[in-house]
């Protein structure tokens, strides 16, 4: 067994399940207040990605590389996947809010699609994957029989805080209140004076915003990008979410890590089977605990 | 003259859409496919650089059967799929009468049956996996084949490198590097090696983590990899950020500049087995190099010196049946014996040429050639 679970695959479980935690909590916001599965929400984290890059190699002359430069590509990352998520969410989603829920659940699909082959045709994206700059030096520590980068803290470190700042934001300010009421009701939210498409806008920044910081440190991580990189992370990312209770913030995060974890696991254990059975004891999960780990008892339909 | 424009008008149009669909001279039509966009574009830039090359070199010196050479190019994104939709479009839509192309055997073992079927010559530039030419007997090849390169592989990492133990990488869901694996597998344990891990990973993926944390911890004296260069260099990186210190070794699918670019220093040190070097002394590949160097203002890889050799191939195939009929140049190829760039062209039964291969090495960033080994 110690071949197949070890400190060093722990790690490695970690850090892949914090990119798919930070993908899975904008996903699962997205969800509990609006009830959109937004299957455009791994490509947003995509179009991060591509900023992240692009602001890179257009301030690396200016401000060197580093703790500065770090932070500014990070807040461009952030901005540009928000603005993609509201703009797909005005001129996409919003037409068919009251509209039954199957047609916005294809839009998003359309969304996805689009976003995707309109970023390999973009001459100065193209679809061919390229590689991703060292935004901050990567270093590597030995801790036991561990190999771990600066990047595992990093990654981990920043779902975290995201993680914690969500579950403040939408239990102790008057948004987050607001949030909760439109997830309940709109129309008794509208009647109560809430602004019921400001919320849902707000929604859509913050999950993007979110999506771009996953996508900045996805880069880092694993740095390969192209235009379709956000499929495979989108899709993990919201089974992450389903397994921990769709709706549910701190569900998404242990969904995500229960993910990578297991489909670590599963790798070392088995590299040809590898992530079926992964997928295998997510099936399992949900047989015993429809509803997620954390989910509370709904009579939604997905 | 109001009038005169109204009749002259039409009729200029009427004129030129009839001499667009058949006027102008006979011209000879030659297929060319390749990978331009997707996981491996720059192998299908150097092949469409490499097939117009030579399609330019014969039209100046009088094209093929009396006509001149045209060339329709089209391409296959490195998607099975979408490789037999370009396929059957330069059959049907522009009519060539042999195909050039592609390069990733995936996508050439969905062309091919669309070919023979046709009965349309094809020759695959760069696909060395051996089940492309198995589909029929109008399938040709301008490369060696996995099991020679897979053996050549192994023998170099068990003698030259001295490794007793390897450890192999390779994408599951790609006809290519799982044949090319299982190839080195086999020769390196009859070498008297062992294979102490033998990992797949799923097409797509960026995290190699869990595999590489295994085959590290193996303490292998040499990594095996047979995939595409673009996750070669994520490979790369993350062996050595688990502490992978040894050479890593690989096959033709490294060959790309993409692979330094994106693997930096951890791919320092590491070798591949590939079709020609362009620092070899033969004068034709002397001459190819200096030509090509003047067109495109770059190095040719060896994508683009076998898409240039395969078209030669193909074309002196034509001259010899003297005919643009595919039963005729099919004959034709299977009995090459011409000098190319990558070598001596001479096919056996199985319609694969027989020739040498070499190493290279990654050394400062740059393909150092390092030596030649014949079958």
């Amino acid at each position: 067994m110690d071949s197949v679970i070890n400190a060093q695959q722990i790690v490695n479980g970690l850090q892949l399940g914090s990119i798919y935690a930070l993908i899975a909590l904008g996903y699962t916001m997205v969800y509990g207040i609006v009830r959109l599965i937004n299957f455009a929400h791994g490509d947003f984290y995509m179009v991060g990605a591509f900023a992240a890059y692009g602001a890179f190699y257009l301030f690396n002359a200016y401000l060197g590389s580093g703790g500065v430069l770090a932070f500014v590509v990070l807040i461009l990352a952030m901005a540009a996947s928000a603005a993609i998520a509201q703009l797909a969410n005005r001129l996409a989603y919003k037409p068919l809010r009251y509209k039954p829920r199957l047609s916005s659940l294809v839009t998003a699909i359309g969304v996805s699609m689009f976003l995707e082959y309109l970023f390999s045709a973009l001459p100065v994206i193209g679809p061919n994957p390229r590689g991703f700059p060292e935004i901050i030096p990567k270093r590597m520590f030995t801790v036991g029989s561990a190999e771990i980068s600066n990047y595992v803290v990093i990654d981990i470190t920043v779902a975290a805080v995201l993680m914690v700042g969500l579950t403040l934001l939408i239990r102790r300010t008057a948004l987050g209140k607001a949030m909760r009421a439109v997830s309940q009701d709109k129309d008794a939210a509208r009647l109560m004076g809430i602004d019921v498409e400001k919320i849902i806008s707000a929604t859509f920044l913050i999950g993007g915003a979110f999506a771009g910081a996953a996508g900045l440190l996805a880069g880092m991580t694993y740095p390969r990008i192209q235009p379709y990189m956000g499929i495979l992370p989108g899709i993990k990312a919201f089974i992450a979410a389903v397994l921990g209770g769709i709706g549910n913030i701190p569900g998404a995060v242990l969904g995500a890590y229960i993910m990578g974890l297991a489909e670590t696991f599963a790798t070392s254990y088995n590299s040809l089977l590898g992530e079926g059975i992964a997928f295998v004891i997510l099936i399992l999960v949900l047989l015993v605990r429809p509803t997620g780990l954390l989910g509370e008892k709904t009579a939604d339909k997905i | 003259m109001k009038r005169f424009a109204s009749i002259m008008v039409p009729a200029v149009i009427v004129g030129g859409i009839f001499l667009s669909c058949s006027g102008g001279p006979p011209v000879f039509k030659l297929g060319g496919v390749g990978p331009v966009t997707g996981e491996a574009a720059t192998f299908g830039a150097s092949t469409k650089q490499g097939i117009e090359m030579a399609v330019a070199e014969w039209n100046v010196q009088g094209g093929v059967l009396g006509k001149q050479i045209r060339l329709a190019f089209a391409d296959d994104k490195g998607d099975p799929a979408e490789g037999a939709t370009v396929y059957t479009k330069l059959i049907q839509q522009d009519g060539v009468s042999a195909i050039v192309g592609t390069v990733m055997s995936k996508v050439s073992l969905a062309g091919a049956p669309i070919c023979q079927s046709y009965k349309i010559p094809m020759i695959s530039t760069a696909s060395t996996n051996p089940k492309v030419t198995d589909v029929g007997d109008y399938i040709f090849r301008a490369c060696f084949i996995d099991p020679f390169q897979g053996t050549v592989g192994a023998a170099f990492s068990y003698s030259d490198l001295q490794a007793k133990t390897a450890a192999v990488i390779f994408d599951v869901g790609n006809d290519y590097p799982k044949g090319l694996a299982e190839f080195f597998r086999t020769k390196f344990t009859e070498l008297g090696g062992s294979v102490v891990a033998f990992e797949g990973h799923a097409t797509g993926t960026t995290d190699f983590k869990a595999q590489l944390t295994k085959m590290v911890r193996a303490e292998p004296d040499v990594i095996y990899c047979s995939d595409y260069y673009n996750d070669v260099a994520l490979i790369a990186r993350q062996a050595r950020e688990l502490g992978f210190k040894g050479p890593m070794v690989g096959g033709d699918g490294w060959d790309s500049p993409e692979l330094t670019k994106i693997g930096g220093a951890a791919v320092e040190g590491t070798f591949f087995t590939n079709h020609y070097s362009k620092d070899d002394i033969r004068p034709i590949v002397k001459d190819f190099v200096a030509k090509f160097k003047a067109k495109y203002n770059a190095d040719p890889d060896a994508l683009a010196a076998l898409a240039y050799d395969a078209t030669y191939i193909m074309l002196n195939a034509v001259k010899t049946a003297g005919t643009a009929d595919g039963a005729a140049i099919k004959n034709a190829l299977a009995s090459t014996d011409l000098e190319v760039v990558s070598g001596r062209v001479k096919f056996d039964a199985n319609r694969n040429p027989v020739k040498s291969a070499v190493i290279i090495e990654i050394k400062g960033g740059e393909q150092v050639y390092r030596t030649t080994v014949y079958p």
